[in-house]
């Protein structure tokens, strides 16, 4: 390749790419308004529940935890793709990870952000939520750092800004591309945002040296947060949540839904935009190995866990686990296993069906389904079978609740819309790199 | 009480005799008029959401037709190592030097951890504003907040007649006696099956029926160590 060639692809490259964020069509302002109203209803209900109370939930004693939480843990867990494709992939020095890195740190930010809308969900008294932060106060409380709960809310708040700082960085070479493209207010918001850069030796140098230094980081954030999310269950003495695998098991789960979310945006994005030559059945196919591996992992922790269990036969532990297996909550769980571990096996094992990004697409709509489920399912049945068997009870989500997950969905698909205006979805100089290195 | 100098201690304990029980549901109703705790509405009920401070949980025992129905009161049991403790976020649940388990009100923002990690479903959560039947308004304790929506409550074995009786004593110039604070749902038990004192105090009736062959905790695998001893009902 001559030098003049590249210079020309690189062109288009620049062209194609930047193109999605100038062009706004009627079907793109139909969608933004669509999801925007469903936000709204979502807002409406939180304040219709933090007027009258969180009674307009149908948790009751013993379940003192349902859906807002399964919400959070979801979506902690889809804030793993992100890091996982972008982090793990670049420490192994990937190729194909270039065009997929971006939209998976993008649902990153996003899906952290909406996690922690639901920790405000779930409060009892939403309005004094500033007991968490330690602040100096004449009375000389502090939060209590004995709490699971107050290690999760650290955790999420160095997640949050660890991946800010993470999807920040690469783009500063995109901004400035932006920058010189782009007129009027925009040319001056990029500018602001490209911190002065020149595209100069020293700079490349410290951009990969800075992405050097966070990558590994942030992957030991992101496993470590998850943690933190399963030990709020594991530290507990509920039957059922008290275990030691539950915080491998509620990693390798929040990079299986991870993965899936990612096949489903990456569909998405590509038909959208026509990426078609960024986006190719290569990375369809790798992601799709990708979720056989996790599938697997979390299939053998699962069974891991309900052997110790089945084995162990404390008569706590055996009324949930039957609960599960052959009891009321049967119907539900079997599905879910149906979902995240058969669809997944099933399908992505076929080489042919890899190749298929529809199907894939279909099956990361079944992973995250079940993943959904699974997280109501581990809080669900434990909280629902207390020692002192008078207390068992039953539970199913109010119209409330229904409403701000919908909501929560519908806000977090429109924050990725609005998103993908805003910054190429494809990191570009990261393309062009791939690019010159083959 | 200790013969040495300084202050009296106090570890306030209760001890129910399940051979006395007959399950009559005074002490509960007791508790609702001492404690400012909430009318239920049959709604509530029917969401599992009624609160009291202190139930009869009821177990029936064999097959038909040779069945015998057992009753249970079960109220905070106020942990000497308590689970709901270490999992607030904010210091609401707080173990005081009488070995109490208080709830903070002003504190609690409502995060339910601790009612998820108490293994006797003893926290009661406020899910709106609390409502009394007219005339019941009328009858509020005075000695006792109202709580309001979104926060945790549950038994304090009525703090605030420990709290009289200790500011009594103590003005006095001498300890506590045995018998002087008397819980309402103590007080109100027509078969005397719930009795209640100090178990630092050797010669008190709840030291001396913890001390009976009778005696076992409730869930006492679990280690918590809890401050209220049953006593086995006789065969």
């Amino acid at each position: 390749m001559t030098q003049d060639a590249g210079a020309g692809e690189f062109e288009r490259i620049n062209c194609e790419l930047l193109a999605p964020m100038e062009s706004f069509g009627a079907g793109y302002l139909a969608l933004v308004i669509v999801l925007a109203c469903i936000a709204a209803l979502g807002a409406g209900a939180w304040a219709f529940q933090v007027e009258t109370g969180i009674g307009q939930t149908n948790l009751h004693p013993p379940i003192f935890w349902a859906s807002y939480i399964a919400s959070f843990v979801f979506w902690i867990g889809v804030s793993h793709s992100g890091t996982f494709i972008s982090g793990v992939l670049r420490l192994t020095k990937a190729e194909w990870r270039r065009p997929v890195t971006r939209m998976s740190e993008l649902m990153t930010i996003i899906s952290v952000g909406i996690a922690a809308l639901f920790v405000f969900y779930h409060l009892g008294r939403v309005w004094r939520w500033y007991y968490l932060l330690p602040y100096p106060n004449q009375r000389g409380i502090w939060p209590n750092f004995r709490s699971p709960l107050l290690w999760d809310a650290t955790a999420i708040f160095t997640y949050a800004t660890a991946s800010t700082i993470y999807l920040y960085l690469p783009l500063i070479p995109d901004f400035a591309l932006a920058r010189d493209r782009f007129r009027g207010r925009r040319k001056w918001i990029y500018g602001l945002l490209s911190l002065g850069w020149r595209g100069s030796q020293s700079q490349w140098e410290m951009l990969q040296t800075a992405i050097r230094i966070i990558t590994p980081l942030i992957v030991m954030v992101m496993i470590s947060v998850h943690s933190i999310v399963g030990w709020d269950f594991g530290m507990s003495i509920v039957p059922g949540w008290h275990t030691s695998i539950i915080a491998p098991y509620f990693v390798v789960g929040a990079v299986h839904s991870g993965l899936g979310m990612v096949v489903i945006a990456m569909f998405v994005v590509r038909k959208a935009y026509g990426l078609q030559t960024y986006i190719r059945l290569e990375h369809f196919d790798k992601l799709g190995k990708l979720i056989v591996v996790t599938t697997l992992t979390l299939a053998y922790l699962y069974f891991a866990e309900l052997l110790t269990t089945w084995y162990g036969k404390f008569p706590d532990e055996e009324s949930v686990m039957y609960s599960m297996l052959t009891g009321r909550f049967s119907p539900v769980w079997w599905a879910m296993i149906m979902m995240i571990y058969v669809v997944p096996l099933v399908t992505l094992t076929i080489p042919r069906f890899r190749q298929w990004p529809v199907g894939i697409m279909i099956v990361g709509v079944f992973i995250n389904i079940g993943m959904y489920t699974e997280r109501m399912l581990i809080l669900v049945p434990p909280l629902a079978h207390p020692r002192l068997s008078y207390n068992w009870s039953a539970y199913s989500p109010s119209i409330i609740e229904v409403i701000l997950m919908a909501a929560s969905l519908a806000f977090a698909v429109l924050l990725y819309v609005l998103a993908a205006k805003f910054v190429p979805m494809i990191s570009i100089w990261e393309e062009k790199e791939g690019r010159s290195r083959a | 009480m200790s013969a040495t100098e300084g202050p009296p201690t106090y570890k306030w304990e209760m001890v129910i005799d399940l051979d006395r029980c007959t399950g009559c549901q005074a002490c509960v109703v007791a508790c609702h008029a001492e404690n400012n705790v909430r009318n239920s509405s049959e709604q509530e009920c029917a969401d599992g959401r009624a609160i009291s401070w202190i139930r009869i949980e009821r177990y029936v025992e064999g097959t038909y037709p040779n069945t015998r129905v057992r009753f249970v009161p079960v109220l905070c049991q106020h942990c000497g190592n308590a689970p709901c403790e270490p999992v607030c976020p904010v210091y609401a649940s707080y173990h005081t030097p009488d070995g109490l388990n208080a709830q903070v009100y002003n504190r609690c923002i409502g995060v339910r951890y601790c009612g998820n990690n108490c293994p006797y479903t003893a926290r009661q959560f406020n899910w709106f504003d609390p409502q009394w039947d007219a005339p019941l308004e009328e009858q509020l304790n005075p000695d006792v907040t109202v709580r309001m929506n979104g926060i945790m409550e549950k038994c304090t074995f009525c703090v605030q007649r420990i709290r009289r009786a200790k500011e009594q004593a103590t003005r006095q110039g001498r300890p506590v006696q045995d018998g002087e604070v008397i819980p309402a749902c103590v007080q109100s038990c027509p078969t005397s099956a719930l009795v209640f004192g100090n178990r630092h105090d050797p010669e008190s009736r709840v030291s001396k029926l913890a001390a009976s062959e009778r005696r076992f905790h409730l869930l006492e695998s679990l280690g918590v160590e809890p401050s209220v001893t049953y006593l086995k009902r006789l065969p």
